[in-house]
């Protein structure tokens, strides 16, 4: 009897919340679910794709085919086995009418098939599991970023071309590393090259040390490396300080040099990198993005700030297609695989699979910029191995 | 594999495992003297790193100091932070339950997490290595050993026979180290075991964030570093011996050659092996390597 | 340790009173048992979860509750259940029920009979690290190798089925089996509590020695606690995974670990309702930081409210939740002491 007092009062406080979690929203509102790293190591990153997402909306003054946007957000902390539970909060309890995330491709995954299950519409701003386009591949399910293999197919194909013959290939041991190195192996052994030794480590650490040494000792004409965010800066300048920048040079994926310039400094000059975007594109559109976002968040904008801003623009086009109806999955995927979309990383479309088709850029660190020297690859498209739309 | 990479990878170890211990022998201590489990002390380490970023160019601008002057001026203010935290907070678990030392300290990390994203941001940053230490020492014909690092097991070398000197030669060492073996003896001796906790609690704290200005420059200062060397440390003191400074230092040198062997060596096993290590020693002995004191 | 049966005794554990009708929690299962009635989708999908987790606290609840084991490696019990099930499941087909369960269970036990045969030798804060790196090693496993398929994990396409009249894909009906689950565990480890076996175990967390010198096989016993505390946990995983669809290491990561000891310690060490009301004040503990009704854009710092909350909850309820009653009654009553020390 003594505990009816607390189990009582729990009862009731549990009942209201249950109560207005069972609330169903209606209205005409167009109901975008921001399901992104708010917190934790990619905080950053979140926070640049909801600005580039924002930054299209106010330019097309708050509406997307006529209908105002309300924004749902949900904190993923990168973190797959809670992403389950986030989505269904979107999906079943604030009834969203777009998924948009995220960043971390166990997370994704894990979004990919509730919205598979679910027919709600999603669109993936930045991770590039292999398996969201491939066999988790659906009508629903849409890219705004890159897979995986693309700027290792890429940078794979540029290396061959230079007449390197033998490779080192470094990256952290998961999905997006070996997709991102299987891309490389693919492109680079096309081109006449082998990769004589690849060498990973557990993600995320970052005690570089014995794998250098190791490179040091295996003497390859160049090095391949795979690596983003804190670990992108710490493995640049640990290569650099290990004197093997001079020695051996070092490729990589355009992730190890975008957004981490500031912090690697002068250890990341003429770094040669393949990625999507670049900080000097020659379009007008990129210009007219740099200064509005500039303008807008104080901050340089960034490929994950581009990549928010086409996932507005995918659900755009689609929604203009359909007029506003979420629910038309047919029309709006037809409207979008037709679609060009014109990006500040220059104009793609996509694929069947719905991963963008697009120019892989061959850029170079100068100053604290990524400047484009050169195409690594035209049009390159994710052959979307084991997607059976 | 040559002798020279031997040599180098043993370079490496060792470095790694010295950090490691400047880091753990503040949580051994914490643990040792106070009996207090510290969940929080990986994120002292990330407070470390994020003050020497933070306080870089204001150090600059009103000290005109370089990296040298950064530090001293981090330590001090880590001990300051430690003397408020041990009256405010952690005086609160002496005698407490493992668990509900563990739950509060568990509420702190995330506590301090969120300050720091709240006053400092969730970017990735990077602090410069002073001019004269930025050079590096040719090994081999391709290898080139970074001096910055060999500066970091300097100090970290220093420190420890800093420690070692105090916690023997001197009257508050002998008060530590019996602190750790009796708590309850040193108190019925008159000793005012609340001073000497507070002592012990800012050393240790002011350690970690030693440890996380020294080690900034060839880290990156990212969020979520903290969590990274808090169980990795937990190891180290636990494989030790609770409350022995030799045990974390022997320890944490066998872990760095354990972890970094195993990457070259065995990369898919290298994560568990360090476990696998400290399962191992655990059951030879049940409770550490050494005892404390 | 003295001082911790203390603890147990003042938030008046089972095995002290006498055997009154548990009505608040017959209320509350039956609130459970009613809410597919009146709920939405989400708050079934919510229910689910949280029930999942309760069972996942039960296990952990009878080694540190009723054994006075304090372990921090339950997420690797609970990452094998769920990775068993996926891995016993085909790409192609449902599996069978009968087979998949019994087999997730026996995994995750198997692997805490090594655990245990290794770490009950060590001792206090010893036992608390080596159930650690047992767990931590689990993780890596899984995490490194191409056994549990990375660090992307595993879809699971099909969800077991018994036959054809109970199929785990519909929402209901996982939301039955799970309750169901719940109240099997429940009503187990109560017997448990009460059996010889139970006093045994009661006996050891009080003072092992005494045991010992009384002619019990005092590792025998935590041993056996610890295997089935093992199996429980495994129940939880299979439950988990098949709820979600998808398995992944993180499931096996020590912030799982943490994360439940800390529902049994808000909830109230030494009763079986501590660990369920400690799961939901967990679970809607956070859904409160992260609501952006009533926090805005603050909202994404939810994690400062709960560290706060949690540091807030050991300051004021040592006894957890289910010891807030008793704590309030003293206060009205007018002692001065809130630890719950009895005079």
């Amino acid at each position: 009897m003594q505990h009816t007092l607390i189990h009582r009062s729990a009862l009731a406080a549990a009942a209201l919340v249950f109560s207005s979690l069972a609330i169903a929203q209606t209205g005409s509102k167009l109901k975008v679910g921001l399901m992104l790293p708010y917190t934790g190591t990619y905080a950053a990153l979140g926070n640049a794709i909801e600005n580039g997402f924002r930054l299209y909306l106010s330019e097309q003054g708050g509406k997307m085919a006529g209908r105002e946007v309300e924004f749902f957000k949900v904190d993923d902390e990168s973190d797959p086995s809670k992403a389950t539970d986030n989505v269904n909060k979107l999906v079943k309890r604030d009834n969203v009418d777009v998924l948009v995330g995220s960043v971390h491709s166990g997370v994704a995954m894990a979004m990919a098939k509730v919205a598979k299950e679910t027919g709600t519409l999603l669109i993936v701003p930045n991770a590039g599991a292999d398996a969201v386009t491939g066999p988790m591949c659906a009508t629903n399910i849409y890219r705004s970023s890159f897979s995986n293999w693309q700027p290792g197919y890429a940078m794979g194909e540029v290396m061959a071309k230079k007449g390197i013959k033998k490779v080192a290939t470094i990256t952290w041991k998961y999905a997006a590393g070996d997709e991102a190195v299987r891309g490389f192996k693919e492109g680079f052994e096309k081109g006449g090259g082998t990769v004589v030794k690849e060498l990973n480590l557990p993600f995320p650490t970052v005690e570089f040390q014995a794998l250098l040494t190791d490179i040091a000792a295996a003497k390859p004409d160049a090095v391949f490396s795979f690596f983003a965010g804190g670990g992108a800066v710490k493995f640049v300048k640990d290569y650099a300080a290990a004197g093997l920048k001079k020695a051996i040079p070092l490729y990589g994926s355009g992730f190890l040099t975008d957004g981490t310039l500031e912090a690697q400094g002068a250890d990341a000059d003429g770094l040669l990198t393949a990625l999507h975007y670049a900080d000097s594109l020659d379009n007008a559109k990129d210009k007219s993005f740099r200064l509005a976002y500039a303008k807008a968040y104080k901050l340089q904008p960034d490929v994950y700030a581009v990549q928010g801003y086409d996932a507005a623009q995918i659900l755009a086009v689609g929604l203009k297609a359909t007029q506003g109806d979420t629910g038309k999955k047919a029309e709006f995927a037809a409207a979008v695989e037709a679609a060009r979309i014109d990006s500040p990383r220059g104009p793609f479309t996509l694929s069947r699979a719905h991963n963008p088709v697009q120019d892989i850029y061959l850029r170079q660190v100068s100053g604290k910029e990524n400047k484009l020297v050169g195409i690594a690859s035209k049009g390159l498209s994710d052959p979307a191995r084991g997607c059976k739309l | 594999m040559t002798l020279a990479t031997f040599l180098v990878q043993c370079l490496n170890a060792i470095q790694y495992g010295l950090l490691l211990f400047l880091v753990a022998s503040g949580l051994t201590l914490i643990f040792g003297i106070m009996g207090v489990i510290n969940l929080a002390h990986g994120s002292f380490y990330m407070i470390g790193a994020y003050l020497a970023y933070a306080l870089a160019g204001p150090v600059a601008a009103t000290l005109g100091g370089g990296f040298f002057a950064t530090l001293v001026v981090g330590v001090l203010l880590a001990v300051a932070l430690g003397y408020l935290l041990e009256w405010a907070f952690f005086s609160f678990l002496y005698g407490r339950e493992h668990l509900q030392q563990v739950l509060m300290t568990y509420g702190l990390i995330l506590v301090l997490e969120e300050v720091r994203s709240l006053w400092l941001g969730d970017e990735v940053h990077s602090v410069a290595v002073p001019e004269w230490l930025s050079g590096s020492l040719p090994l081999g014909d391709l290898m080139h050993y970074p001096v910055y690092r060999l500066f970091v097991s300097g100090v970290c070398l220093v420190l420890a026979l800093l420690m070692y000197w105090v916690l023997t030669r001197t009257r508050l060492g002998m008060m530590v180290r019996a602190g750790s073996v009796n708590r309850e003896m040193v108190q019925s001796l008159g000793i005012d075991i609340q001073f000497l906790y507070r002592i012990v609690f800012a050393a240790g704290l002011a350690m970690a964030v030693l440890a996380g200005m020294v080690a900034s420059p060839v880290s990156s200062v990212y969020p979520g570093m903290g969590d990274s060397v808090l169980i990795v440390c937990f190891v180290v003191v636990v494989i030790g011996g609770i409350g022995s400074i030799r045990g974390a230092l022997l320890a944490a040198l066998l872990m760095g050659l354990v972890d970094t062997f195993g990457k070259v060596l065995l990369p898919q096993a290298a994560g568990v092996l360090v476990y696998v290590l400290m399962a191992l020693i655990l059951i030879w002995k049940p409770s550490g390597l050494f005892k404390a004191g | 340790m003295a001082s911790v049966s203390d603890l147990f005794r003042a938030s008046g554990h089972a095995s002290t009173r006498s055997a009154a009708v548990p009505w608040t929690l017959l209320l509350a299962l039956l609130a459970l048992a009613l809410l597919p009635y009146g709920a939405g989708s989400y708050a079934l999908d919510f229910v689910t979860k949280t029930m999942v987790y309760a069972i996942f606290a039960l296990s952990l609840e009878l080694l540190v509750g009723s054994a006075g084991l304090v372990c921090f490696g339950q997420s690797a019990f609970f990452g094998i259940g769920a990775y068993a099930t996926v891995l016993l499941s085909s790409d192609t087909g449902a599996a069978s029920l009968a087979r998949v369960l019994p087999l997730c269970m026996l995994a995750a036990a198997g692997y805490a009979l090594l655990v245990g045969a290794l770490s009950l030798r060590t001792r206090g804060v010893y036992f608390i690290m080596v159930t650690l790196a047992f767990a931590q090693m689990a993780y890596y496993v899984v995490h490194d190798t191409p056994l549990g398929g990375g660090t992307d994990g595993i879809y699971l396409l099909f969800k077991p089925v018994l036959g054809d009249w109970l199929d785990l894909d519909q929402a209901l009906t996982l939301y039955r089996f799970t309750w169901a689950s719940l109240v099997l565990v429940m009503a187990l480890l109560a017997l448990i509590n009460r059996s010889r076996f139970g006093r045994a175990l009661a006996g050891i967390r009080v003072n092992e020695q005494r045991m010992r010198a009384s002619g019990y096989a005092t590792f025998y016993y935590k041993l056996a606690a610890f295997t089935l505390s093992g199996a429980l946990a495994g129940w939880a995983g299979f439950l988990f995974a098949v709820k979600d669809g998808y398995v992944n290491p993180e499931l096996m990561s020590w912030h799982l670990s943490g994360a439940v000891l800390i529902m049994i310690i808000l909830g109230g060490l030494g009763q079986l309702r501590g660990a369920l009301l400690g799961a939901f004040a967990l679970a809607l503990l956070q859904e409160l930081f992260k609501s952006e009704a009533l926090f805005g854009g603050f909202a994404k710092h939810w994690h400062l409210g709960l560290g706060l909350a949690i540091i807030a909850s050991v300051v004021c309820l040592p006894h957890g939740l289910m010891g807030m009653p008793r704590q309030l009654r003293k206060r009205l009553a007018g002692y001065t002491s809130a630890s719950g020390e009895t005079p």
